[in-house]
């Protein structure tokens, strides 16, 4: 039975220096209240790995709490650049980035092999691509039924992974819906996962597409009202469109985007310990 | 060679649209009705999302998000927009869509975008520089991008054209076009016919049937074979049996225009 824990628990227990720690949701139900979370508990040295490492991840970067990133596609979606990101990749700041580049169809692939428990996926991928010569974990592999070459990428198996849903149930039992990209891929691939959900709720009312992931597949649960935001929650919230133009004028400075973690992250942290509030507001 | 229209811009009056309404109602025209299409956000979302509301009803959008027959009424603001999920036939998780629809050519157009472009139709969306591991400007990188080059049946490449992103040969192969010429996808075992279109906001690129070498084969109103060139860098070739793009009519402009409206 999953623990049904505080935001702030879950991530202090869950997550540690030095793991490889995924957050995913494909611009929908992305884990933004534990993304800030992280920070506030001022984690480091971390392996942060996702498909779309979008401003969730600049967020995390630019605070110092990564070492290295597994990723696709590192974009601000609709506006542009990731500034934190470049500025870690281009000039080390505030520490150096290692990366790990893949397509998204070899990291998809490398999180089946990991909830699948193989060592490795295979793919018809990447050849002629530049890439398999800048990333290690690109190797090719002879079909030994028809001698086809194809991609091999090695399982992805995060220490933990932090996914947010619609709801779970107090058992938690945890059921989203809507875009559901590859977030049970990267909780069943995981060591230890946290699961934010917009409510807790006495029983899981089904709905059409969902998915449901038992409570015994899931580590903990920490009630997040808005958890996604500023990307959406389907049934609940939409994509706060204005917020993805805003952070382009936050991660474009370092002395600006400091600014934001104190004045939003440190201050959403003090705010929540007066007021007993898990709840994250901007 | 002598192409088969005036080389030279047209003088007169300027026309009611911008060159990236062009290149977008350019680009919705050359989608089939019914083909199943696979569409990034941005240029290739607003074309296709136009072709459907003229000529295309039937055209099949399928998103990277993990949507099968999107029917947005208005331009998403990201490939995760809920409006995608909520108008599809099937949603299905992002493995799915890499593994189970694009990799055993279940697509037949694969619309994308670059950073760079080379002279045969290779992108780079990765890094800007020679050195990967210190790059003048780092990109966003691949995404879905080069299995989509892979493995759709074809690919229409969407870009504005500068000498800039237009380069003899692009400083990382993100997703293979033509490779270095005509034999290297068949060599490499890419299942897909490549770039057949490359839209600009000048003109339409299409390769060289013998070569794969991209050529000039269409100029938008008003736009000289010169300005081209001019946007172009490396030696541009130019088709005998060039052609001048109609100029969008009032009801794609009024579709496009309405769309992106609909989508401030």
């Amino acid at each position: 039975m999953a623990d049904i824990v505080s935001l702030t628990d879950g991530v202090g227990e869950l997550v540690r220096d030095g793991d490889v720690v995924a957050l995913e949701g494909f611009t929908h139900l992305i884990p933004h209240a534990a993304g800030r979370e992280i920070i506030r508990q001022g984690r480091k040295d971390l392996t942060l790995v996702r498909m779309t490492p979008d401003i969730v991840y600049d967020q995390l970067i630019g605070a110092g709490c990564a070492r290295k990133l597994i990723f696709s596609w590192g974009g601000n979606p609709g506006v542009g650049s990731l500034h934190r990101f470049r500025d870690a990749v281009q000039h080390a700041w505030p520490v150096p980035l290692e990366i790990e580049e893949h397509s998204h169809a070899g990291m998809a692939n490398r999180y089946v092999a990991g909830a699948s428990g193989l060592p490795f996926a295979v793919l018809r991928g990447y050849r002629g691509t530049d890439l398999p010569e800048h990333t290690a974990t690109i190797k090719w592999i002879t079909c030994p039924f028809t001698g086809e070459e194809l991609a091999a990428v090695p399982a992805l198996n995060p220490d933990v992974s932090i996914i947010h849903a619609q709801r779970a149930d107090r058992a938690g039992n945890v059921q989203m819906w809507g875009l559901v990209g590859v977030q049970k891929e990267a909780v069943l691939a995981a060591g230890r996962s946290l699961v934010t959900v917009e409510e807790v709720v006495d029983e899981l009312e089904p709905v059409v597409g969902q998915v449901v992931l038992p409570h015994w597949a899931v580590t903990a649960v920490a009630e997040a009202p808005r958890g996604a935001h500023p990307s959406y929650a389907q049934g609940y919230y939409e994509r706060d469109n204005d917020y993805y133009k805003y952070w382009d004028s936050i991660g474009r400075d370092r002395e600006t985007f400091r600014g934001w973690v104190r004045d939003e992250v440190l201050a959403e942290g003090s705010a929540t310990e007066a007021t007993g509030d898990k709840e994250g507001v901007r | 060679m002598t192409p088969a229209v005036s080389t030279t811009a047209a003088s007169g009056a300027q026309p009611d649209y911008t060159s990236d309404e062009m290149m977008s109602i350019a680009a919705a025209r050359a989608l089939e009705d019914g083909k199943r299409c696979f569409v990034g956000i941005g240029l290739p979302s607003t074309a296709a999302n136009v072709a459907r509301r003229t000529h295309a009803p039937g055209l099949v959008l399928i998103y990277e998000s993990g949507t099968l027959g999107s029917k947005p009424d208005v331009l998403p603001s990201s490939i995760g927009d809920g409006v995608l999920a909520e108008t599809a036939d099937a949603v299905i998780g992002v493995p799915e869509v890499f593994n189970y629809w694009l990799q055993p050519g279940r697509i037949d157009v694969g619309f994308l975008g670059a950073a760079q472009l080379d002279r045969f139709g290779n992108i780079n969306t990765t890094v800007i520089g020679d050195d990967y591991a210190d790059p003048k400007v780092r990109l966003p990188g691949a995404g879905g991008a080069p299995e989509i080059a892979a493995s759709c049946r074809e690919v229409f490449v969407v870009v504005r054209q500068s000498a800039r992103s237009f380069v003899e040969k692009v400083d990382f192969v993100t997703s293979v076009g033509h490779g270095s010429g005509k034999g290297d996808r068949e060599a490499l075992g890419l299942p897909g016919a490549g770039p057949t279109l490359v839209i600009t906001d000048l003109g339409v690129l299409r390769p060289d049937p013998e070569t794969a070498e991209l050529v000039l084969t269409q100029l938008h109103p008003g736009v000289a074979v010169d300005d081209v060139r001019a946007a172009t860098g490396w030696e541009l070739r130019v088709s005998d049996e060039l052609t001048r793009t109609e100029a969008p009519t009032a009801a794609e402009l009024s579709t496009l225009r309405t769309l992106k409206e609909a989508s401030q």
